[in-house]
């Protein structure tokens, strides 16, 4: 296909997301029609939104205005090699949790399932039309469309107070951020033409007012992407959400964000400035590093892997600060290099992330429990899961040779291009960035190791006397529909790990396509085989052959010891250095790695810990980690927001001649002021 | 790789004065900290003696023949002498905790490296690139003047500080004048005599070496 | 390409560094107990350790999944292609440019997730006591071994260790004092990860101070075996990574087999230099407390970072 028959496809694809979301509403007796048709139709509407959007990003650009809209600012949509990589993301992953939805959905009650439809459908084509948006007043309707239809899927369970008041605190800072996005389109446009892309792009911004916009646009996609200190909502919002809609939150829409960071900062603004780079490297440094150190002190599971995702957007902006400073300090190669790392990371996190949401919702549903403390020896309940989720824990933790890899060993080899740089300061800052970067990449490690050995390995952990939780209510291995989901990501996980040349071609047309650069070409003609960044001699790196040596040898051990020797097994109790009375309360809980972590970083914390006393009759034991951002950003911001409304409520006189004064008053002020 | 073999040495040296430094913002024991100024003291002799040997300036000879005496012999001795007769040869403690000190130290240093590129262009000694480092030991000293409580290791933080100064004038100009460095290394010892009776006297008013105690002359 | 001579090597190296390891094991036992006054074990002995507990019925723990037997297989087949990417004897190996020095890092990486895995399927107190605190090890020594790598990486321009070897061993000499930074760090990182003293204590199972032991503990026979014989490779690995950074004399370059014998004398003379200094360290040293470990490994994490520092500074 060409790319006006693409976009025009993709169009049809999103559109077709509305019209699933629509049928949710006919009314139904039983859930089956929304479960067995429309989450499938749904899914196999993101597939052909992927094959459009891998297909677009080797085309060149194609717009098309729509009869919409307001008078004289009707839509605008461009499908460029950015958006077409960012429509393969959406469409790829949704796919994947569509089918899962499908089967996770199997308890709803039919009415309340049709209303999750609509607003799932709904969520899932405003974050298409961000992607497709060519103008400042489609984007904000679909950026806005986005944050409600997902604070909906927040509040599904709108009973519980605590998610109300999570949804509450997720509406108010996309808000925030909506707010400042808008402020940087204003400033972008300069005061000129209309509000179209294009407009934007055509604007002359003197470099001042280019900060200025693209402050207000880091800000604003920041808040949404969940960078510090605009991160609370997601610890927040994606426990409270049923674990589809997470995995959607957490895997697509924050990337939306970045999608957004990217398309302001590279393609509307342009002429990146090293400056900016600098501010996004050490805010996705602190993000990165936050990120990581919280949740490993985390035991709620879907909380855990919320402040997974605000460390790893710090690591999309790492790569995309490195980008900036490479660009800004004119290295074309070397800034294309880091704006591939981030992105392949993008696409990466989506998968993993949602690979992993997914398998914490069907730990939900089998056991009915978040609390790690309170799980233990799922394996054998749930092996499948066990198995998808094991993938996942392995590509988030960075290892070879999964995805989460490829995307973090990219990020080391920009960072290796340092020596180019002049600036002393800079030069020596870089490699520090890296150090951050490694040490989240073990971190994440040492908390997937938690996870899953917490979760899946080890015993069913009884809790305050109770029998284990897990023990009693898990009976079920996911369904089939939501095995489906799994395999999907899984796959992906390894395709993206083990196929990363493709990928790796693909970004490189949508840097180029965005900065007009992309890598070397030496780099571009090494084989499918070989993931090459710069030139062969200088760094290469082949999973394939990394998987086989290892998989061969572990196959050739195996037979041989069994050759040589003898396959004898014998099975008994687990001999714990010769300790009687072992009981399953003796394992270590996921409180105990968090322990060995705070006392390493005991300062980041804010520990509140209860120790009973030697005497205490019935001895309890308390601890509680609040993040500091609490106590220096939000609070003192609500306090201050109390303190003003206080102020204002004097106006609140509750006559209504009194109030039509206030406007009376307005209005001759406003006069005044336009005279 | 066109730099000859005596400034590799000399860069290896700084290296070595630059890693003392770190060491000594991280050691707690004072003991080792008086044996880490030792090992200071002899790598800035050598690279001195280096120095001279590849430039052939006689009076540099002499200052690291006085660097040797002084830094690596005499005043560790004092010291030596002094917390054995002072009874401290306990663990020290640190105001902020070890990595944090550490990790503000690796500020410093990029800091003082920063600083130091543009002079080290101008400066045309075969030693130019060593300024930086120099300049880091200075810092790093002085910070752990600084988060220290007691009194020993903020002295030991003093001589330190010396020796980077030393340093930085033996890489940026080759050397101060011999009379300077005369009255300055008779400086550091009679200071170090001085410390060491105040140490007495301090002790003697407050039982400890705890500088905090010394918040109480304060006029409230 | 013809690449039968290049494969020849690359497999002929890696069961070289695989049937060797057990010997220098061996090699720093002996040294240990020479430098200890006590009488010293056959260096053989590790082989027959190894031959003993095969040759035993293995006894797995009723409490376990899969992953716990798959898991020393795991361990050994990642050493194996560690074994077989790190320049030991030469510089052309086919492989070599399958997994640059981050992807070495990453290896050694999977390899220790699958061992606290493995530990933490036990269900046993003991087991999720040494996966904890083998990760706490760990989540510092492998930053501090990167940026150790990386410092050799700014200075020949590249993260391939032939590479890296070859721009180190074949020019003109010169000092790096970044170097000197980054092979300190790199020794401490090898003593944290071998599961050495100061950091771990190999020959104890007193459970307060178990690290790697404690981990290992429900293995028995050939998994256990397995698992011994790969931290036996890890070990010299380790030692060779350094040799190839900090001392790459004597390893052959690409193609020239005449200088085979020499690479091979060259590396047995290393091998036995480190493994009698490795013995030195162990019998001077005493084993710290787990929480100065953390200390200990972020000094050398600061340590690494600060020779790359340096690197730009002096080489500017």
């Amino acid at each position: 296909m060409d790319s006006p028959s693409l976009l025009a496809a993709s169009l049809a694809a999103s559109i077709a997301w509305l019209a699933i979301g629509l049928l949710g509403l006919i009314p139904a007796r039983e859930s089956a029609l929304a479960r067995r048709v429309l989450f499938p139709l749904g899914a196999l509407a993101g597939l052909a939104l992927a094959a459009f959007g891998a297909q677009a990003a080797w085309l060149p650009s194609a717009s098309l205005v729509l009869p919409l809209g307001l008078p004289d600012l009707p839509f605008h949509l461009r499908l460029d090699p950015l958006a077409g990589f960012f429509l393969l993301l959406l469409g790829s992953v949704s796919a994947g949790v569509s089918v899962y939805a499908a089967g996770y959905f199997r308890s709803e009650s039919a009415g309340r399932l049709g209303l999750i439809c609509l607003q799932y459908h709904v969520f899932l084509a405003s974050m298409a039309f961000v992607i497709l948006a060519d103008d400042a007043y489609l984007f904000m309707v679909a950026w806005e469309t986005m944050a409600l239809s997902s604070y909906f899927l927040v509040t599904t369970d709108h009973r519980l107070p605590a998610i109300r008041s999570a949804g509450f605190l997720y509406l108010m800072i996309a808000h925030l951020g909506a707010l400042a996005i808008l402020l940087a389109f204003g400033v972008m446009h300069g005061g000129e033409g209309d509000y179209s892309f294009d407009a934007l792009r055509a604007a002359n911004l003197s470099p001042f007012w280019a900060t200025v916009a693209f402050l207000l646009a880091f800000f604003g996609f920041g808040a949404k992407a969940g960078m510090i200190p605009l991160h609370a909502w997601l610890p927040e919002a994606h426990p409270a959400a049923p674990s589809p809609v997470s995995a959607l939150m957490s895997g697509v829409m924050i990337k939306t964000a970045i999608y957004g960071m990217v398309r302001v900062t590279y393609d509307l603004i342009g002429g990146v400035r090293w400056e900016w780079g600098m501010l996004v490297l050490v805010v996705g440094a602190g993000t990165t590093l936050f990120g990581v150190l919280y949740a490993l002190v985390q035991h709620d599971l879907k909380r855990l892997l919320a402040y997974h995702s605000v460390e790893n957007i710090g690591i999309i902006l790492l790569g995309l600060g490195m980008s900036m400073v490479f660009f800004g300090f004119g290295h074309p190669a070397a800034g294309a290099l880091g704006l591939i790392a981030a992105l392949y990371h993008t696409f990466n996190h989506a998968v993993f992330k949602g690979l992993l949401f997914l398998g914490a919702g069907s730990i939900l549903h089998s056991t009915g429990i978040r609390d790690l403390n309170a799980m233990g020896g799922l394996i054998r309940k749930m092996p499948i899961v066990a198995f998808y989720f094991l993938v996942g824990a392995l590509a988030i933790s960075a290892l070879p040779p999964l995805n989460g890899f490829v995307s973090e060993w990219l990020m080391f080899q920009t960072a290796l291009q340092a020596p180019l740089l002049e600036n002393g300061v800079v030069r020596s800052l870089i490699p520090l960035f890296a150090a951050t970067l490694a040490l989240a990449g073990a971190l994440t490690a040492m908390c997937f190791v938690k996870v899953y050995g917490i979760a899946f390995l080890g015993q069913p952990r009884e809790r305050h006397g109770a029998p284990p939780a897990a023990a009693e209510h898990a009976g079920t291995d996911a369904g089939p529909m939501e095995r489906l989901g799994l395999a999907w990501l899984a796959a992906g996980c390894f395709v993206l790990g083990l196929f990363p040349a493709s990928m790796l071609l693909t970004l490189n047309r949508v840097g180029a396509s965005l900065t007009g650069s992309g890598l070397s070409d030496e780099a571009l003609e090494s084989s499918w085989l070989w993931l090459v960044p710069t030139e062969p001699a200088k760094a290469s790196y082949s999973p394939i052959i990394f998987l086989l040596v290892v998989v061969a040898v572990v196959l050739i051990t195996i037979r041989l010891v069994r050759l040589v020797y003898h396959g004898r097994v014998r099975v008994a109790d687990p001999w714990d250095c010769g300790f009687p009375e072992q009981t399953t309360r003796m394992q270590d809980t996921a409180d105990a790695f968090g322990q060995a972590i705070g006392r390493v970083f005991g300062p980041i914390y804010l520990t509140k810990r209860h120790l009973p006393a030697a005497e205490d009759a019935a001895p309890k034991y308390s601890l509680r980690i609040e993040d500091r951002h609490w106590h220096w950003v939000y609070l003192p911001v609500a306090r201050l927001t109390e303190f003003l409304s206080e102020k204002v409520a004097w106006l609140q006189r509750g006559r209504i001649s009194t109030y039509l004064l206030y406007s009376f008053l307005t209005l001759i002020g406003l006069l005044v002021f336009v005279r | 790789m066109s730099e000859p073999l005596s400034s590799q040495f000399v860069n290896l040296l700084a290296a070595l004065l630059l890693l003392l430094a770190f060491a000594m913002l991280s050691q707690r024991r004072v003991l080792t900290l008086i044996k880490l100024l030792a090992w200071q003291g002899a790598a800035l002799a050598a690279s001195t003696a280096i120095v001279a040997y590849a430039t052939g300036q006689m009076h540099l000879y002499f200052s690291a023949g006085l660097t040797l005496v002084l830094k690596v012999i005499l005043i560790p001795w004092v010291l030596h002498r002094l917390i054995d007769r002072l009874y401290i040869r306990w663990d020290v403690e640190t105001l902020i905790n070890i990595p944090t000190t550490m990790l503000t130290g690796i500020g410093l240093a990029i800091f003082a490296f920063s600083l130091a590129t543009p002079i080290s262009q101008m400066a045309s000694t075969i030693t130019r690139s060593t300024l930086g480092i120099a300049l880091a030991t200075v810092l790093l000293s002085f910070l752990m003047m600084i988060v220290r409580r007691k009194a020993v290791p903020q002295v030991i933080g003093f001589l330190a500080m010396e020796n980077g100064l030393f340093f930085a004038a033996t890489s940026a100009t080759y050397g101060m004048p011999l009379v300077v460095e005369l009255g300055v290394a008779l400086d550091v010892l009679v200071g170090t005599f001085i410390f060491g009776i105040f140490f007495f006297h301090i002790r003697e008013q407050f039982d400890s070496l705890d500088i905090r105690h010394m918040e109480k002359l304060r006029e409230d | 390409m013809d690449q039968a001579p290049g494969i020849a090597l690359q497999l002929l190296q890696s069961i070289l560094v695989v049937s060797a390891a057990p010997l220098v094991l061996g090699w720093v036992n002996m040294c240990r107990a020479w430098l200890q006054n006590r009488s010293a074990p056959s260096i053989r002995l590790p082989y027959y350790t190894l031959v003993k507990l095969f040759h035993k019925d293995a006894v797995i723990a009723s409490t376990t999944s899969p992953i716990f037997r798959v898991t020393p297989y795991v361990l050994f087949g990642c050493m194996w292609l560690a074994a077989g990417i790190v320049p030991v004897l030469a510089t052309d190996l086919p492989f070599a440019p399958a997994a640059d020095i981050i992807a070495l890092v990453g290896l050694f990486a999977t390899a220790r997730v699958f061992a606290a895995l493995a530990a933490m399927d036990t269900g046993t107190s003991f087991g999720g006591l040494g996966a904890r605190r083998e990760m706490l090890v760990g989540f510092l020594a492998e930053p501090a071994m990167l940026m150790t790598l990386f410092t050799a990486a700014f200075i020949s321009g590249s993260t391939q260790l032939t590479t890296i070897v070859e721009s180190l061993a074949h020019r003109e000499f010169a000092i790096y004092p970044s170097l000197a930074f980054a092979a300190v760090a790199f020794l401490m990182v090898l003593l944290a990860e071998n599961a050495r003293i100061p950091v771990d204590n190999p020959a104890t199972h007193l459970e307060l101070t178990m690290l790697h032991e404690a981990m290992i503990l429900e293995y028995s026979a050939r998994h256990l075996a397995l698992v011994e014989w790969a931290a036996a490779i890890k070990l010299v690995v380790y030692m060779t990574i350094g040799f190839a950074l900090f001392a790459p004399w004597g390893i052959a370059e690409a193609g020239d087999w005449g200088a085979m014998p020499l690479a091979l004398a060259a590396l047995a003379g290393k091998l036995a230099l480190a493994g009698a200094g490795l013995a030195l360290i162990e019998t001077f040293l005493a084993k710290m407390r787990l929480f100065l470990v953390s200390e200990f490994l972020s000094g050398a994490f600061l340590l690494a970072v600060l020779g790359m520092l340096t690197h730009f500074l002096v080489r500017g």
